[in-house]
């Protein structure tokens, strides 16, 4: 390991040490990041559609999902551009409680999350299941149009850009299939503590 | 995509140019020089004596023509952890960890083709002016607009440099906004909207076929708003939001 000449760095407090994964900063705001324009997604014309390949199982639309029973979860995130915010809470309908609500049991090991602006991510259904939401309240707000409102995916022990943002569906595939920034040269599976950034790492 | 992976490598900081009062330029010699597409980034790695690194991503403004070197532009945040080490102690001789080229999304080459629309807020012209140097080493007509907005023309990094290549640059159209100074040099005094936006694409002899748009998320959500009043479609457009 390269010493940098005269860097000494910044200290995290070190009751939070064994949060911060290895090249993250603690951030205390909350920056947005996306690849193209904002989408405007009104909740009346929000749906949400459960797909085994290309076959629909189920769609809800906005009423309908917020009918399903809701999960509060307060977890650290850590996006891959470095920065991790800790103790962010939300509100949102697990994944088990969707797939319980379409009488659906997982038939690969695989899903791609999927979003109004043709956005896509690969998630194992394993890191999925008892873990993450699609979330519709942040801070106990509806969530913001920049943080993927109406509704956005939080995996939240994944590198965020696996928290796909203006979520429309979640399809099982056969194989991991790559999304949007695994196309790009971002890892498959994102695990921060493992600093899993790029293809290779 | 099959991609080999992006190691970590030695770089020896070559030059340091004070650009505006806020932004320096850093060009870096690579150990190992590699090939990059305009509108990529590098990773910064920077490491103190007890082992904590700290890591950052800069936007790269040389021209991918420019072989063994790499120019970084680098706003200093004053509350920050990495751009104060950058600004005021990193010094030309000194070594430090870069890997790149990282991102396959905000780029464009040649190849590509136009027209091209590029919008940059302060800092967030970096990537675009490496667009922009692509177009002139390559010696290609593709027409192409950028438009700068920055807050003060002391501010604008790069804008002698756009300026004298749109007069050299048949195609090449440059365009600046000052959001808090008057100025004969500036051709718009205000925050992007949508009828700046409307305004600059006049020169284009169609609609952009490329978009890229790269600063705060304010002057993104702004912008591409604008944009897509344009008539742009949305599938055209690529964001990169500074700050994050």
């Amino acid at each position: 390991m390269a010493i940098t000449r005269g860097f000494g760095g910044r200290k995290q407090p070190p009751e939070l040490a064994d949060r911060i994964p290895p090249g993250q900063h603690l951030e205390n705001g909350f920056p947005v990041l996306s690849a193209g324009p904002t989408p405007h997604v009104e909740p009346a014309k929000w749906t949400f559609t459960l797909k085994v390949g290309p076959r629909p199982v189920k769609t809800w639309n906005w009423a309908e999902f917020n009918a399903l029973p809701v999960t509060k979860m307060t977890r650290d995130i850590h996006c891959v551009t470095t920065w991790s915010k800790l103790d962010t809470a939300w509100e949102g309908v697990l994944i088990d409680d969707i797939l319980a609500d379409a009488d659906l049991v997982p038939p690969t090991a695989f899903v791609l999350a999927h979003s109004f602006d043709d956005y896509s991510t690969n998630v194992p259904f394993a890191d999925l299941s008892g873990k993450a939401m699609v979330a519709v309240r942040y801070e106990g707000r509806p969530l913001e149009r920049d943080h993927g409102g109406p509704a956005r995916l939080l995996v939240p022990h994944l590198y965020f850009w696996k928290s796909a943002k203006w979520i429309n569906g979640l399809q099982f595939t056969e194989r991991d299939e790559p999304g949007f920034w695994e196309t790009h040269g971002y890892h498959m599976y994102g695990d921060p503590w493992r600093e899993q950034r790029f293809a290779g790492d | 995509m099959n991609q080999l992976p992006v190691r970590w490598q030695s770089a020896r900081v070559a030059r340091i140019t004070q650009l505006t009062p806020r932004i320096k330029s850093v060009v870096v010699t690579p150990s190992r020089p590699f090939r990059f597409t305009a509108g990529q980034h590098v990773d910064i790695r920077l490491t103190a004596p007890d082992g904590y690194q700290a890591l950052r991503s800069y936007s790269i403004a040389s021209s991918p023509e420019t072989a063994g070197t790499i120019e970084l532009a680098v706003e200093r945040l004053d509350d920050g952890e990495v751009s104060p080490f950058l600004h005021d102690i990193l010094a030309v001789g000194d070594e430090i960890e870069l890997r790149g080229p990282l991102g396959g999304h905000f780029v464009w080459s040649r190849a590509d083709g136009g027209p091209l629309l590029l919008l940059g807020g302060g800092s967030g012209v970096v990537p675009l002016v490496s667009m922009v140097r692509c177009l002139r080493d390559a010696g290609i007509s593709v027409p192409m607009v950028l438009l700068l907005s920055a807050r003060r023309l002391a501010e604008a990094a790069f804008h002698d440099e756009l300026t004298g290549l749109a007069r050299k640059i048949d195609q090449f159209w440059f365009f600046l906004s000052l959001t808090r100074e008057a100025s004969s040099q500036a051709d718009f005094a205000r925050r992007i909207d949508a009828p700046m936006v409307s305004e600059v694409l006049r020169p284009l002899p169609s609609l952009p076929a490329h978009v890229f748009i790269c600063g705060s998320n304010s002057f993104v959500n702004a912008a591409s708003d604008g944009a897509l009043s344009a008539g742009i479609p949305a599938a055209t457009i690529k964001t990169e939001r500074y700050g994050g």
